[in-house]
């Protein structure tokens, strides 16, 4: 799966359907790098639920955006789930107002749209940490302009 | 359950919209229970302004006294006191009580209607029939009614109805009530719609204003809030809460825009500093003093979003929807916390801590009274975010106040504390009752520090298991991790490492870098508060390792590791044994030789590539690999070729060893870093299944050899990498490889090992344990198998031809070659090669024998010293260590088997009987074979060894016996069959017998001939006698050869014995062909005249007598011939009969002459047809010989094999052509069957034909303008 967090943090990282590790993660300010993976890797809880929640009533199955996974005091964490169970996760800093459901909801589409071009490179095998210079700048123009 | 039933427990404010009555109030008051009861019976259809969806809605009302204070004055907006309706009640029936009174009454009442523009009335005029019994000569009882409706309905007759004996349970009297009570709702409905419709009318104006400098949010509010209650009030809560949620978010955007620097004056009341943070109250339907206090403009933040958050939880739980009163709380509390910020309002520190905490639990509470156990337990996923939320402030409160620490709180910690509980205030009456309550659990959490970590354990144990019956473990254990960090600052690291230990696992399974380094260092802390020693060095090894850590804490990990394993053990002595994986890796192994299979004590060596991780080098004591020693297979292999070798160890490394003997270990990600390497590669074989009767198959399949693996769950699998779980045991491996003071850098290292190989067996790596002081890295296990084996091998013997092929009669070189095996060659060693006459051993001085080592590298030459005795040949070998090899050469002389191949000369030279053919016939290359064999004793045996050596003939010898009449000619024809060239000489032709009647006279050349490669040579010699010569003739030819090539000439006799049978010349052939009569000369189609005359040329003989069993007949001797004239080349027609039988008088020169006719086909000198005259034995001829059958056929035979290939092909010619002749088989078919005749050839020497090779030439017919072309 992947995350980002948005506002001045932002971080992305993938995961596979069954094995949540992380194929990217990127966040903004360094520093509390640490709190972003922990609040990443915790919101996995509500996307698995969410996703699960999916198979059962059949919504609309084309609706990958999985909207806000749940609040926090300082961040709010959205999600967002490939068609192959690919998650992605933004994290945005709450004051950052911003940023409603309708951009962060194209973010996560441009980022499918890199991250599917990632997986179109054959030299990437799938499951592998994203090295891709093309989505790194993608995933920092995209930060830039939230911040 | 309807909500409404609820209501007076909670809802106070019991509010209906209001109707007055005015008239008779006594009428009025008789109705009321009547009016109150059946009005919201039914429900009325809402039609609403604005597009809103129609609602069925049940009326009620509050029917007051009419009074005109209750009119609304002008500017007046209060909607929850405004009448909706004026009702005038009479029962007058009399016109004169009317016009006197009620007319003047109701006047009044309208008047005063008017005046304050109201026109939302009703008049109901109820009739009784009591009454009207009083007083029957009155009206009829319209004229009333008529008369109100005249006098105040214009055009509005709907204003006045009748209600008709109210009082009374007849059908008249309910039909009256319903048709009153419709009209009367629909005119409360009318009302509402028009009068609220005026009143958003008038808010949305106000709302308009909003930007307006004097606009006030509050008093807008206020107003908005009005429509809200008359929702509420007619239970339309839906509507109600929008209002709300309007002012909500009206508000929250005043507030970001104020942010943005949009700031509207009234918003500064809100940014006052705060002072009072006790928390939501939702236990009032409305909080008056909050309301107030939003009235008067003095709330602050907390005061108006906690008032607001009180409407909208007391809404939605009427509307059955508490869940979603829980995460708007929980929206609201982050919401405040933000807002407060982006409005810079002054917090003191800890206060807002309060305010979110008191709220969460309020929330809780609230919700857990409107709910059944079942019911909060089906939804924990709703409650448990206020949990956690309060489970975090709380903690922090803790931490703020000085409760956490394990000294308890200082002064400075308890100043905070008391100015906290000051910001509370007193506790809500509501609560007070209450021993749970928000308020009071907040003040004795913060009274003392056990309180504090009761209530703080209560929050988080609570919070924990509603996040796992939910299943969402990553949270629990997150909150777990909190609650391990409270634990390590309360001085209880052994609580708190459970809980880390199971954070750790989880972010090891899903390979969250960052979370595992951290949890790591927490869990060393743990680790090394609790003393426990191994567990802490392993995860100091760990976190040396991990890349994610800064330099400076990696190499303070490192250092713990390295300072402990300096100290000196006291007491025990104890090696502590740690993981290797988290301090090194193998990377890789290879083998020198690269074949890892070596003879029993030989140098192997192995060479480890360490990849080391520590961040600064580290040096190794001792760097060992224990090695499992098994002696399967290695022991009983023998020679293990390099082929052979390899193929073995197609297992190890399971296809990653390489050809060059190199292992290369799968490369794991360092601890750490994203440990989640891929799932290890399918190992599939292939599998078949035979039946096991006849091996046809039955079934072929692919199998998977590591399923365990590959199917193993994810959580199991998590735990490989934890060190804690699985103990690293050292193997008491008796075989070490060792090295001693390695110092491993940082990044890759080599390290040389020399494996031992004192004994055979397969040696398998199975740890890997490097020693730093008192503690022990282990690799418990070497994964792919690693493998070397070492190999015994006996002592062997072989010999081999140096040549292509041993040519007999000649020397030739063999290559000895002795590897040694494990035997070592001792001084006196010998080889016994046994002598035989046939192959004698030449014993040449200048012998060299070679030792080489193993890999064929020269490490000696000797030269051989050689002792030959009359039996035995003795060959003293070289000193040779074991497994080397010695090679020596030594020259051998098959001698040449004289003759053909009797039975009786195939023994070996020790008398031993040769169970097979000492020389076949042929072989493809047309050269006969000698094998000999050696009988050799070895040092290391007392076996001996035999060792077979195929020598080829390189001649080839065929005689032929050569007639001229009398006269006999012996031809010998030496075949080189070799691929050598000859020198010939002397060569020899000499009988057996010596008789001094017998001589044979050569023919031949003296000189030495020269017979290249596949050629011959002829010689002949001519058979003398003076006398009769024998009927047997057994002859040797010799000849010398030597190669011509060869320096010194020394010649070999070549001998080759043959015999010859009935050699002298019985009878003489000669035939003539005479032209037709009349010609000169013979004519093609023409027939001519042959003659055959057999003319006898010698006397009787002994032999001939038995052989031939001639018949006495008339006092001659005669002897029965056939003849037999053939044309093979179709150059002949013989006509008439071609065959015959004569009978020959047994005397010299008796002559029989026989005719017959041939016509010549073609054209030309053509040959003479062939005769052949064969002897023709009577039936009765065996019979009379029967002793010597058996010899006569032996005889037949040996005279067939003698005569050559030629001969043999005329033989069996003529004995498929003579049908009746046979030889062994037609004796028995004569004695079982009828008597009959036999044929049977002459000897090749037995009958002269004159005319063989004559030719007669025929002239063509004269008619040979036809000319037949036969193409074939």
């Amino acid at each position: 799966m992947m995350t980002m967090l948005g506002g001045e943090p932002f971080l992305l990282v993938s995961k596979q359907e069954q094995q949540n590790y992380p194929l990217y993660i990127r966040s903004v300010p360094s520093d509390s790098e640490l709190k972003f993976h922990y609040t990443v890797h915790t919101s996995l809880d509500v996307v698995e639920e969410k996703v699960s929640a999916v198979g059962k009533v059949i919504v609309d199955q084309r609706e990958l955006y999985l909207g806000l996974l749940y609040p926090t005091e300082d961040y709010k964490v959205y999600g967002y789930v490939t068609n192959s169970k690919v998650k992605f996760v933004i994290v945005v800093d709450s004051s950052n107002t911003s940023l409603r459901d309708n951009e962060i909801r194209s973010m996560f589409r441009k980022l499918h749209n890199s991250f599917t071009d990632v997986m179109c490179n054959p030299f990437y095998n799938p499951g592998d940490p994203i090295q891709s210079k093309v989505f790194d700048s993608m995933v920092s123009s995209m930060m830039v302009q939230t911040c | 359950m309807e909500p409404h039933e609820e209501k007076p427990i909670i809802y106070t404010m019991e509010n209906k919209p209001i109707v007055t009555c005015a008239g008779d109030q006594a009428l009025f008051t008789s109705l009321y229970n009547s009016l109150t009861q059946q009005l919201p019976r039914e429900p009325m259809e809402w039609r609403r302004s604005y597009g809103r969806a129609p609602k069925m809605i049940h009326l009620e009302a509050n029917f007051v006294q009419f009074k005109e204070e209750l009119l609304p004055k002008e500017g007046n907006r209060a909607l929850l006191t405004f009448p909706f309706l004026h009702i005038y009640w009479t029962d007058c029936c009399d016109t004169e009580v009317y016009k006197a009174s009620v007319k003047e009454d109701i006047v009044r009442w309208q008047s005063l209607l008017r005046l304050h523009s109201t026109t939302d009335w009703l008049i109901v005029v109820v009739e009784s029939d009591t009454k009207k019994k009083n007083k029957t000569n009155i009206l009829p009882r319209t004229s009333i009614v008529d008369k109100i409706r005249n006098d105040f309905c214009n055009k509005q007759s709907d204003r006045c109805v009748i209600l008709s004996d109210p009082l009374k349970d007849s059908s008249r009297s309910q039909e009256s009530w319903s048709s009153f009570l419709t009209k009367l709702r629909t005119l409360l409905l009318m009302s509402f719609t028009k009068n609220l419709g005026r009143f958003e009318d008038d808010m949305r104006t106000l709302r308009e204003k909003r930007t307006e400098p004097g606009w006030s949010f509050c008093d807008y509010f206020m107003v908005q809030e009005e429509l809200a209650f008359v929702f509420e009030m007619l239970q339309q809560f839906e509507d109600a809460l929008v209002q709300y949620d309007e002012l909500d978010a009206l508000f929250t955007q005043y507030v970001l825009n104020f942010g943005a620097g949009d700031g509207a004056n009234w918003l500064c009341s809100f940014c006052q500093p705060l002072r009072s943070w006790n928390g939501l109250l939702l236990r009032r339907p409305i909080d008056m003093e909050k309301r107030e206090l939003i009235q008067h403009g003095q709330a602050s933040l907390l005061d108006l979003r906690s008032y607001l958050f009180s409407r909208q939880c007391t809404l939605l739980i009427f509307l059955l929807r508490p869940w979603e009163v829980t995460q708007r709380a929980l929206e609201l509390l982050h919401n405040c916390v933000q807002e407060l910020r982006l409005l810079e309002v002054s917090v003191p520190p800890g206060a807002l801590d309060c305010w979110v905490f008191l709220s969460c639990l309020e929330v809780l509470q609230r919700i857990e009274g409107c709910c059944d156990r079942a019911q909060l337990e089906a939804n924990c996923s709703h409650t448990v975010g206020l949990w956690t939320y309060a489970t975090e402030k709380l903690k922090s409160l803790g931490s703020l106040c000085g409760l956490v620490s394990e000294n308890g709180p200082n002064s400075e910690d308890l100043n905070r504390t008391v100015d906290l509980l000051a910001g509370l205030g007193a506790e809500r009456p509501e609560t007070a009752n209450s021993l749970q309550s928000p308020y009071k659990k907040l003040k004795e959490a913060l009274s003392s520090v056990e309180a504090f970590e009761k209530h703080y354990l209560e929050l988080s144990h609570a919070a924990m298991e509603m996040y796992r019956a939910i299943g969402r473990m990553r949270s629990a254990r997150l909150v777990g991790k909190s609650l391990a960090e409270f634990y390590m600052r309360k001085g209880d690291p052994q609580r708190a490492e459970a809980f880390l230990q199971e954070s750790l696992k989880s972010y090891l399974a899903e390979g969250w870098a960052l979370p595992v380094a951290h949890t790591r260092k927490q869990i060393a802390e743990c680790q090394k508060q609790l003393g426990q020693t191994d567990e802490y060095l392993q995860t100091s090894a760990l976190l040396a390792s991990d890349t994610h850590l800064t330099d400076m804490e990696r190499k303070h990990f490192c250092q713990e590791i390295l300072s402990f394993a300096g100290q000196t053990a006291e007491g025990h002595a104890q090696k502590v044994v740690l993981s290797m994986n988290a301090f090194a890796q193998l990377r890789q192994l290879q083998f020198r030789p690269a074949t890892a299979v070596v003879h029993v004590g030989a140098a192997l060596e192995l060479e480890l590539s360490l990849r080391s991780l520590m961040p600064v080098p580290v040096r190794l004591e001792q760097l060992a690999v224990s090695v499992h020693f098994s002696l399967e297979k290695g022991g009983a292999r023998g020679r293990a070729g390099p082929g052979g070798g390899a193929g073995n160890r197609g297992r190890v490394g399971q296809g990653q060893g390489s050809p060059c003997g190199t292992v290369l270990f799968p490369g794991e990600s360092p601890p750490g870093a994203l440990p989640r390497s891929q799932p290890p590669a399918l190992e599939l074989y292939e599998i078949q299944d035979r039946s096991p009767s006849d091996g046809a198959l039955n079934s072929a399949g692919v199998v998977c050899k590591n399923v365990h693996l590959l199917l193993r769950r994810q959580d199991s699998s998590a735990s490989l990498d934890t060190p804690s779980s699985t103990a690293v045991a050292v193997e008491d491996g008796a075989q070490l490889l060792k090295t001693h003071d390695v110092s491993l850098l940082p990044g890759n290292n080599n390290i040389l090992f020399t494996a031992p190989s004192r004994e055979p067996g397969t040696y398998t790596l199975r740890q890997l344990c490097a020693t730093v002081g008192r503690i022990q890295f282990v690799l418990p296990h070497i994964y792919p198998i690693v493998q070397y084996e070492v190999y015994s091998q006996e002592p062997q013997l072989s010999v081999e031809p140096l040549a292509d092929n041993l040519l007999a009669g000649l020397p030739q070189r063999v290559k000895f070659i002795i590897v040694t095996g494990h035997y070592s060659i001792k001084r006196g060693d010998a080889l016994q090669l046994s002598n035989s006459d046939a192959m004698p051993i030449l014993s040449s001085s200048g012998c060299v024998a070679r030792v080489l080592s193993s890999d064929s590298e020269l490490v000696a030459e000797t030269t051989l010293s050689m002792q030959s005795s009359e039996k035995v040949t003795s060959v003293s070998l070289p000193l040779a260590p074991p497994y080397h090899s010695v090679e020596f050469q030594l020259e051998v002389q098959c001698h040449i088997p004289a003759g053909p191949v009797r039975p009786e000369s195939e023994r070996l030279t020790n008398g031993e009987p040769w169970h097979r053919a000492r020389s076949r016939q042929r072989t493809s290359s047309g050269m006969s074979v000698v094998d000999q064999k050696i009988s050799i004793d070895c040092p290391w045996s007392i076996y001996s060894t035999l060792v077979a050596l195929t020598f080829y003939i390189p001649f080839k010898a065929k005689h032929l016996l050569l007639s001229s009449g009398k006269r006999k000619y012996i031809q010998v024809c030496l075949q080189n069959v070799s691929d050598m060239n000859f020198h010939v000489s002397d060569q020899q032709l000499a009988e057996r017998q010596q008789s001094s009647s017998l001589w044979l006279q050569s023919l031949n050349a003296k000189a030495k001939q020269l017979v290249h490669s596949k050629q011959s040579v002829f010689c002949l010699w001519e058979v003398k006698w003076t006398c009769e010569p024998p009927a047997s003739l057994q002859c040797v030819f010799s000849i010398n050869f030597c190669p011509a090539d060869a320096q010194r000439s020394v010649f070999t006799p070549y001998y080759y014995e043959f015999q010859l049978d009935n050699v002298s010349t019985l009878y003489s052939l000669s035939a003539d062909i005479q032209p037709a009569p009349g010609e000169q000369q013979c004519r093609t189609g023409t027939l001519c005249g042959l003659e055959v005359s057999i003319v006898r040329l010698a006397e009787p003989s002994d032999s001939e007598q038995q052989d031939e069993g001639p018949v006495e007949t008339g006092g001659f001797c005669t002897t029965k011939l056939m003849y037999e004239v053939v044309d093979n080349s179709s150059n002949w027609a013989v006509c008439g009969k071609s065959s015959g039988i004569v009978s020959m008088p047994v005397a010299a020169n008796a002559t029989h002459k026989v005719r017959m006719e041939v016509m010549p086909l073609f054209a030309g000198h053509l040959p003479f047809p062939s005769i052949k005259v064969l002897k023709y034995l009577p039936h009765n001829a065996p019979s009379t010989i029967p002793p010597d059958t058996d010899g006569c056929v032996e005889n037949d035979n040996i005279s067939l094999l003698d005569k050559g290939l030629d001969d043999q092909a005329d033989t069996s010619s003529i004995r498929s052509r003579g049908s009746v002749h046979s030889l062994g088989g037609g004796s028995e078919q004569q004695q079982r069957g009828l008597p009959m005749p036999r044929l049977e050839p002459f000897g090749p020497g037995q009958v002269f034909n004159r005319s063989q090779g004559c030719q007669v030439l025929v002239l063509p017919s004269k008619d040979d303008h036809v000319l037949e072309v036969n193409l074939t």
